[in-house]
């Protein structure tokens, strides 16, 4: 009676999304989180099909409701976003798996069940914003994510009781970049009378140059500036970071970040359009020195934390930074290496966070200074993180020498002297990035491990969705048709479509 | 319009909480009263239900928890002060070349609406047009905001809920607010005095009333204006009336934790099911048409079934909150009663 394949963009969005209430009725350890990860696999597997499906034979658009868009609401998967499902889909249920033995130290067994109820919420919230073709249902799925994380990011209290202050900064300032985001939107629909995204855009070319949507771009492009963390918007997030457990802080430091980034890409290019984005606005000189700015700023301040969490989180800011310079650049291969940048950065933090998620699990603190000697101590975990550590750097055969490479490309395509200063500045922020992982490196191999302390690794179902992560960094480094390839297709798609 | 700038303004410089909450339930009132002048009956309705109704119990019931009076003396913040007068600046600037006030060949006039007015009687048949669009048209917003509110009430029952077990737990440890400013507030579940008469009997007469009205609005927001979000919120005010006026306990015995965790997930559920469903029977997700054989037909059921889901969603949610922080009270007067001995 129906093909199930051609349900498959909604069932993305609904599968964890239908999956969280049944979770919330459960309880015990085991049952709410094998529901969520069979519901985050799930997802994967459909983004995998739908990203398949979208590379040999194009977009895919379906009819919420049976309603033709604009009247109704679209989902759309293009190259792009079929990218980004597979991405949070994958690094979620990658997490996941680790999640089973490490989440049930940090939160009370009773309190599980509402625990993965609100992970697969947030999951939700990321998918349904990637696939989306409308902009307030954006808004309305940027709300699921933004209030099941600051539920996520509270749940750190038990270790630590800043995680309530630190997630109510980011409610507040969330909830800031939302409205701002709203705003955006509700006077695009005033111009525009549509809120489809596609829509939008075929409209937008006779009213650019209004002041009411010189006033759009300008709430949209800040809303999601501090919704993505740019540099100076980025305060809360080293906090929401540092105090969250484990598991979430995996999770949020590989997509939710890049969720917004991909919104941001989303209507520069596609809805403003990139003459308009970066000729009539000349956005490039707004967006290319917060970028500079954020990542030299941010590496440099890494490099004084005392907290593993937060220096990784402060790291996270400053790659961000990297994204931003790629798309500000304005040139396909600049965009380029922001997509490629946006995955090969989740792969990467990711693998690292978890490896600090195992060290918690065995030390039960992140603070350097209760992580001495800890190279000796948890031998496969430390050198997990070292070759973590070397992708943030970009050292070849890495993830990031990868990303970088095409930013430099991207930056010379520039020309002019800003284009060579901008290479010599990533260089330098690339040394910062070696002295903060040498502080790591330091403290983990060259001082004595405590007195009474025996060496003891993380258990087998840490270790394993750890080093898949890092394993599957380097394989993104070395064998990059995959996601090379899309990103660069993807870019061709977005600067010619446009 | 005047009204409303004299209530935002006093709520800034008014000392007391409490003042400033009440005023806010006019504030509220006043931008009902502007939205029904602008023929937004249903927007109005809401924020009626909402603003001022029950977001007002749910700060009086924050207050009892953490004292009315404002700690620190009023400060100058110049940074916060630049930002907001810069969105307003640029707002202000915006306005300048916006389509002139309720001319009919706007955009917003011109481009979608005018199927959503011409054909959804046709095609949905349901006279209140809000209703087809936001239930129909553009349901799976609303699928999305019924979920932001089990997200909303899910993140409540997680936070409050573990401080309150972790008390249990350990209880030396901390006491989050000073006793001098919550002493007043006392236990909020013996706040229904039991020898106040005149509340007692007026509640009894008002509750039923309240029910039925919220039952009114919950299947009547097809011919009329109301909802399932209206409904759900007046309803939990019928609760938690009850609960302030009788106590919360007798409240507790109608409506226990535990239902209120089911009913939330069933409200999400019972409209995605839905979805689900005419997803079965061939149509794409939350397409009604298929849900019974005259399109029509199907379009109604659809939406009486996802308007109750997103009612029983919203009450469930409502009651969470007004639990989770009543009980909050209630163990800080215990500790109090505790300390004490």
């Amino acid at each position: 009676m129906l093909s199930l394949s051609s349900q498959f963009p909604i069932l993305v969005a609904i599968a964890p999304l239908m999956t969280a209430p049944i979770c919330a009725l459960f309880r015990g350890k085991a049952a709410p989180w094998a529901i969520t990860t069979i519901a985050s696999a799930f997802a994967f597997y459909i983004s995998l099909q739908l990203l398949l499906t979208v590379a040999s034979s194009g977009p895919i658009s379906y009819e919420l409701g049976g309603w033709a868009p604009p009247w109704g609401i679209e989902y759309v998967v293009d190259l792009l976003s079929g990218f980004m499902l597979v991405l949070i889909s994958g690094v979620s249920t990658g997490v996941l798996l680790f999640a089973r033995e490490s989440i049930t130290k940090e939160v009370p067994t009773s309190q599980l069940g509402l625990f993965f109820a609100a992970y697969l919420l947030a999951l939700t919230g990321m998918l349904g914003i990637c696939i989306t073709g409308d902009a307030f249902n954006v808004f309305v799925f940027l709300e699921i994510m933004s209030l099941s994380s600051y539920a996520l990011i509270a749940m750190g209290e038990r270790t630590d009781r800043r995680a309530l202050t630190a997630a109510f900064q980011y409610l507040i300032i969330g909830t800031v970049g939302a409205t701002f985001y709203l705003i955006g939107v509700g006077l695009i629909y005033m111009m525009t009378g549509t809120l489809n995204i596609a829509d939008i855009a075929a409209r937008f070319p006779e009213i650019e140059g209004t002041r009411p949507i010189l006033a759009a771009v300008g709430f949209i492009v800040i809303g999601l500036a501090i919704k993505l963390a740019l540099f100076p918007f980025h305060v809360w997030l080293p906090n929401g970071y540092t105090y969250a457990p484990s598991i979430i802080t995996a999770f949020f430091a590989g997509t939710a970040t890049k969720v917004s980034v991909y919104l941001l890409i989303r209507y520069i290019f596609t809805v403003f359009g990139v003459d308009y984005s970066f000729e009539g606005l000349e956005l490039t000189d707004i967006l290319l020195p917060l970028a500079v700015l954020g990542f030299l700023s941010m590496s440099a301040v890494a490099i004084y934390q005392s907290n593993l969490k937060r220096l990784l989180a402060y790291s996270s800011v400053a790659q961000i930074g990297y994204i931003i310079l790629g798309l500000a650049l304005a040139n396909e291969t600049g965009l380029t290496a922001s997509i490629v940048h946006i995955f090969n950065h989740a792969i990467v933090k990711t693998g690292l966070f978890l490896s600090v998620g195992c060290m918690f699990f065995v030390v039960g603190s992140t603070y350097l200074k209760d992580l001495e000697g800890i190279g000796r101590r948890m031998p496969i975990t430390t050198f997990g993180f070292v070759l973590g550590g070397l992708g943030l750097i970009g050292v070849p055969l890495t993830p990031g020498f990868i990303s970088k490479w095409y930013l430099v490309v991207a930056a010379l395509e520039k020309g002019s002297v800003i284009g060579y200063g901008i290479v010599a500045l990533l260089m330098i922020s690339s040394l910062l990035a070696v002295i903060y992982i040498w502080r790591v490196v330091e403290v983990a191999y060259f001082r004595e491990m405590p007195e009474g302390t025996v060496k003891e690794e993380a258990p087998i179902s840490l270790l394993v969705p750890t080093w898949l992560f890092i394993l599957g960094s380097f394989y993104f480094g070395i064998e990059t048709s995959f996601n090379v390839g899309i990103a660069k297709a993807a870019a061709a798609f977005l600067m010619g479509g446009a | 319009m005047l009204l409303l700038i004299a209530g935002t303004m006093s709520v800034l410089f008014v000392r007391n909480l409490f003042v400033a909450t009440m005023l806010l339930g006019i504030v509220s009132f006043t931008m009902a009263l502007i939205f029904i002048s602008l023929d937004a009956v249903d927007v109005a309705f809401t924020e009626a239900a909402v603003g001022a109704g029950i977001s007002t119990v749910l700060y009086i019931g924050t207050l009892a928890l953490v004292g009315s009076q404002e700690k620190d003396q009023l400060k100058f913040a110049p940074g916060p002060m630049v930002i907001c007068l810069a969105v307003g600046a640029v707002l202000y600037y915006a306005t300048y070349e916006m389509p002139r006030f309720g001319e009919a060949n706007n955009p917003v006039h011109t481009h979608v609406a005018p199927r959503y007015i011409n054909d959804s009687p046709t095609e949905i048949g349901v006279p209140n047009m809000v209703t087809s669009v936001l239930a129909s048209y553009r349901g799976y917003d609303t699928f999305g905001e019924t979920t932001v509110i089990f997200a909303a009430g899910i993140g409540v029952l997680l936070i409050l809920r573990q401080r309150r077990r972790r008390k249990n737990e350990d209880d030396e440890t901390d006491v989050p607010l000073d006793k001098g400013k919550t002493g007043q507030s006392g236990s909020l579940s013996g706040l229904g005095s039991q020898h106040d008469l005149i509340p007692h009997v007026i509640a009894k007469l008002l509750i039923p009333f309240i029910f039925v009205f919220a039952l009114y609005v919950q299947f009547h927001g097809d011919y009329g204006p109301g909802g399932g979000f209206q409904a759900g919120v007046i309803f939990a005010a019928g609760i938690i009336l009850y609960a302030l006026v009788f106590s919360l306990d007798y409240a507790r015995s109608v409506v226990s934790e535990k239902a209120i965790l089911f009913l939330i997930s069933a409200g999400v559920l019972l409209y995605g099911g839905v979805g689900v469903v005419s997803m079965m029977l061939g149509g794409n997700f939350l397409d009604y048409n298929v849900l019974a054989s005259d399109p029509v037909a199907g379009q109604h059921l659809g939406i009486l079934l996802v308007e109750l889901g997103v009612g029983i969603t919203v009450t469930a949610a409502m009651l969470a909150i007004f639990y989770a922080f009543v009980g909050r009270a209630d163990l800080i007067a215990a500790k109090a009663e505790q300390e004490e001995n």
